[in-house]
């Protein structure tokens, strides 16, 4: 590349890098201050995350949100992975377009509307056979099912389309019905995808905070529901921890998906050099 | 076109009377620990359309764009007509290159594709409309120029590659692998197209390619390059007919290669020893009688005669046939030699196989000979 | 009972399965097909209808808080009561008009921000070593995977009045008095542009990576200037990512509720805001709804463009 330019390219990445990871180093620095006003360093302590343990409703919203991510991401994973196949496989049908546009507007429709709309027609739907008679952990999982299962839908499509159909097409050759092909080729096949759509609608669900908030009822409370209780009054200690907590969880996850990535790219690597060696 | 003098036609021969257009001095690249090019030397003069013949990776196409100033050197020089190319960045030197991929601006109609280089030289507009449309009349596109480059065959996509590179009259075209994208037949048909075209323009061409027939075809003159040197440099009769080392040999066309000693040197002949026959060359050769040499003989140098009897002697030899390929217009014969060597020979089929009788078939003995003009000496 | 027993109960059970079997067999594509078909039918395109109904109805002191649109009346004839004043009063009150306008300006602010900032990070990306790039890449992709609410969260403590950088700007001796950056439209835009970057860069980063980097090359052989290069060669061609980033940050932008309500506190309006207490405060349904429906309609346009690309993506994969 031309000189100049690289610079200027290095320079904006650092930056960019900076503006997004700064703010979330100081979060966690802060969970540790022993002062009740966050940005006032008042010196080392655990103190706010003794408090965070202490309450009981922080644990209920953990509790809920963990239950509503786990139901969700099952059910949108399956959704998603069958509609997927629907858009991709089976060429054209009746109502495809229709289809394939409802699989795609939930991606950047504005979570107010999402919201609103699925509140009413849970009220419209009591109203008419009497279920939901309240509203809570089985509308927010409806609700979040609507849009993650969009989410895992395009995930699968992408892998699908990559994967191509020989394999498929190979399969069936040598006598396996559809059927058969769909379950002893296709689905093995997809596993990284549906595993990466599987994480990718758990943590949807954990952090949406405005469809649940209009499509939960009184008492039931998810984690983000809590959070934002809380934190519109203004900064608060607790959170500084939960945040870091959080973070911490989620550094943990990466990290163990990345040594399993990486284990499992150096042994197909060894496999190879192995049979090059047998071979040879 | 008429050869005033020799020089003329062979620039390179003539030490004094043309400056060379290109100069490439001692010039070598690194890639981390790989050495891609390897103090190579070249000087190209005005008007050749000049080879870089070499497997992948054997760094002439580093060397191309080297030359396009997309590749900084480690050490040496290139000049190009007298002016050093150290400083110069790509988009200003006087060369334009022709893609592998064609890179051809997708979003770009054929005219304005072609016309893109003219515009960046701020060529007044009406004179951006008339070269455009001459240059394309050239490559026999005019009809096409309002497509985009999806819309074309691959063929015409080569002609557009090919006209927007020389819209620009360059002192210097760069082809890198101009045909490898082409079918078999088009690439043929294309091979003499390119050459007519070089040679109406006047252009001097640099092309690489691996294909040993298009740079034979093409070329005034060529290199054989190998691990980023220069195996030889010569016209393609120089380089088919007397290569200085086996991998030439080898590489351009086949040849049966084997070893031998020489027995006698004289001003006129050579005599070699071999395990199987004496081989005799009727041209003198730098060699010391006693040394190791080895032996190269083209397949389709060798004659075949069915004889039962074994025969000795210089330039022939008793054989076997082993095994027989018909490719058409020729067929090739694997002959085994008394000491276990099979050689290839190659027959063209003059007449249709029609009386079974006179065919040469497997398991025939028969003797093979070739003129003592034809055996080529090989010191490396 | 006689009518049971008469049927051999055994074999109709057996042959009832393996038809099961069989229908499932034969039909699986169709089946497969209209369960998420059906999800999406019933819990995403009908709750809009009903959205849509209600910003046609009056408010009601009841609950659910609106009138109903078709009535029996005693004579067996439907009425259907068509009441329009939400849209008017939508458009009469200078509120909510001034609110649509304001959250525009936002978004599309906020999406040439991150366009601005985005591209470049995402061409640095491309343009970097085969070791580095998944890495970077990576560092794009991680902050989407942690909370998006906490992400809001840590500007709050960064922007407030006894908030970090103001700390550190009165510890430096550049500034005396705080400089008020909490609860306002300066820190609604840092707050989008912050959640909404890797949106952007993303897609930026797919097109580009896709682009033939012998495409530079020709330019600048022939005689093209890498500033030229860059506006007439790779800038058309990284369109369509620039198009589907900035969809991907312009339309949610639009809607925005978390940000404008805790970084912008009451003194930015943004749409979405309005809309969410209209609902939970005010409980006028029929408004709300409308405010919904309007909000839709700006945005269709831009999600159908969205899908256009979307799907042109697919089928060139």
């Amino acid at each position: 590349m031309y000189g100049n330019r690289s610079r200027f390219l290095t320079i904006m990445l650092t930056l960019g890098l900076a503006f997004f990871y700064i703010p979330m180093i100081l979060l966690v620095i802060y969970s540790f201050n022993h002062s009740k006003l966050v940005p006032v360093w008042g010196g080392w302590s655990l103190r706010w995350y003794s408090e965070l343990f202490q309450s009981p409703e922080v644990w209920q919203a953990v509790s809920l949100s963990l239950q509503i991510a786990v139901v969700n991401a099952t059910f949108a994973t399956a959704l998603g992975t069958l509609a997927g196949l629907a858009m991709v496989r089976f060429g054209r049908f009746r109502g495809r377009t229709l289809f394939g546009g409802m699989l795609v507007a939930p991606l950047v429709m504005p979570e107010v509307i999402t919201g609103l709309s699925l509140l009413v027609f849970f009220i419209s739907l009591n109203q008419l056979i009497g279920w939901p008679a309240e509203r809570g952990f089985a509308t927010i999982t409806i609700a979040h099912i609507t849009f993650s299962m969009a989410y895992v839908a395009v995930t699968i499509q992408a892998r699908l389309t990559g994967m191509g159909q020989t394999l498929e097409e190979a399969a069936a050759d040598l006598g396996a019905k559809p059927f058969k092909v769909l379950t002893a080729i296709t689905i093995p096949q997809l596993t990284p995808a549906l595993i990466s759509g599987w994480l990718l609608a758990f943590t949807l669900s954990l952090d949406d905070l405005v469809i649940a908030s209009f499509v939960t009822g009184p008492g039931a409370n998810t984690l983000p529901i809590l959070i934002f209780s809380r934190i519109r009054l203004g900064l608060r200690p607790d959170i500084n921890a939960l945040a870091t907590i959080m973070i911490l969880v989620i550094a943990i996850c990466v990290a163990i998906a990345a040594i399993v990535m990486f284990r499992q790219q150096r042994a197909d690597m060894l496999d190879r050099q192995m049979a090059e060696r047998e071979e040879g | 076109m008429t050869v005033s003098s020799p020089s003329g036609a062979a620039p390179w021969l003539d030490q004094n009377e043309q400056q060379p257009l290109v100069q490439i001095k001692g010039v070598t690249k690194k890639y981390g620990e790989v050495t891609a090019v390897d103090n190579v030397d070249l000087d190209i003069y005005q008007g050749e359309l000049f080879c870089l013949l070499g497997g992948s990776g054997c760094g002439k196409s580093t060397l191309l764009r080297m030359l396009a100033g997309f590749e900084d050197l480690n050490s040496g020089s290139i000049t190009i007509d007298g002016v050093d190319m150290a400083n110069v960045p790509a988009y200003e030197r006087p060369t334009n290159m022709m893609f592998q991929s064609y890179a051809l601006f997708p979003h770009m109609t054929v005219e304005k594709n072609v016309a893109f280089g003219l515009e960046q030289d701020e060529v007044p507009k009406f004179d951006i409309a008339d070269r455009v449309h001459d240059i394309l009349k050239l490559v026999e596109l005019e009809d096409f120029k309002k497509r985009k480059p999806k819309q074309l065959s691959g063929g015409q996509r080569q002609r557009v590659a090919l006209a927007r590179a020389l819209v620009k009259r360059p002192k210097l075209l760069l082809l890198d692998e101009p045909l490898a994208a082409l079918d078999k037949k088009l690439r043929k048909q294309t091979q003499f197209e390119l050459a007519n075209i070089q040679e109406k323009v006047g252009v001097t061409f640099i092309v690489v390619t691996h294909d040993q027939e298009e740079a034979m075809t093409l070329s005034s003159r060529m290199a054989v390059m190998d691990a980023g040197r220069f195996q030889q440099i010569g016209t393609p009769t120089e380089i088919y007919e007397f290569p200085e080392s086996r991998f030439v040999a080898d590489f351009i066309g086949s040849a049966n290669i084997f070893e031998g000693r020489v027995t006698e040197d004289g001003a006129d002949h050579v005599r070699v020893q071999t395990e199987f026959c004496e081989v005799y060359i009727d041209h003198g050769h730098s060699v010391k009688v006693g040394s190791k040499i080895w032996v190269a003989l083209r397949p389709e140098k060798i004659r075949i005669t069915k004889s039962e009897e074994a025969v000795t002697g210089p330039n022939q030899v008793s054989a076997v046939i082993d095994d027989i390929g018909y490719l058409g217009e020729t067929s090739i014969y694997k002959v085994a030699l008394p000491n276990g060597d099979i050689f290839d020979v190659t027959r063209p089929n003059q007449t249709r196989p029609t009386h079974a009788m006179q065919q040469i078939t497997w398991e025939d003995k028969v003797s093979i000979s070739w003129d003592s003009s034809s055996a080529m000496l090989l010191n490396k | 009972m006689t009518d049971v027993s008469n049927k051999p109960p055994s074999v109709s059970q057996g042959s009832f399965g393996s038809q099961m079997m069989r229908r499932i067999q034969s039909h699986w594509r169709q089946i497969i097909t209209v369960i998420p078909f059906f999800w999406l039918l019933f819990f995403f395109l009908a709750p809009f209808f009903i959205v849509a109904k209600i910003s046609l109805a009056e408010l009601a002191i009841a609950s659910p808080p609106f009138t109903k649109l078709v009535e029996w009346t005693d004579s067996g004839i439907v009425t259907i009561r068509l009441v329009f004043d939400n849209f008017v009063y939508i458009w009469e009150d200078s509120l909510y008009f001034d609110t649509y306008v304001n959250s525009l300006k936002i978004s599309v602010t906020s999406t040439i921000l991150c366009l601005l900032f985005g591209y470049p990070i995402a061409y640095a990306i491309v343009r970097s070593g085969p070791v580095a790039k998944p890495l970077l890449l990576f560092a794009i992709i991680l902050p989407f995977w942690t909370s998006f609410l906490l992400r809001v969260y840590s500007w709050m403590g960064l922007l407030a009045d006894q908030g970090t950088i103001n700390n550190l700007l009165i510890a430096l001796g550049i500034i005396d008095e705080p400089i008020r950056m909490l609860y306002t439209e300066f820190a609604v835009y840092i707050g989008i542009v912050y959640t909404y970057m890797p949106f952007m860069i993303l897609p930026l980063y797919a097109t580009m990576e896709k682009l033939d980097n012998s495409l530079n090359e020709a330019a600048a052989d022939l005689g093209s200037r890498p500033t030229n290069t860059f506006f007439r060669i790779t800038l058309p061609l990284t369109m369509p990512g620039i198009i589907a980033g900035s969809l991907l940050v312009f339309i949610p932008a639009t809607g925005e509720y978390v940000i404008p309500d805790l970084l912008g506190g009451g003194n930015v309006q943004m749409i979405g805001r309005v809309l969410f207490n209209e609902f939970s405060r005010n409980s006028d349904w029929p408004v709300a709804a409308a405010v919904a429906i309007v909000l839709l309609f700006i945005l269709v346009l831009p999600i159908m463009v969205f899908q256009y690309f979307q799907g042109k993506a697919s089928e060139e994969r």
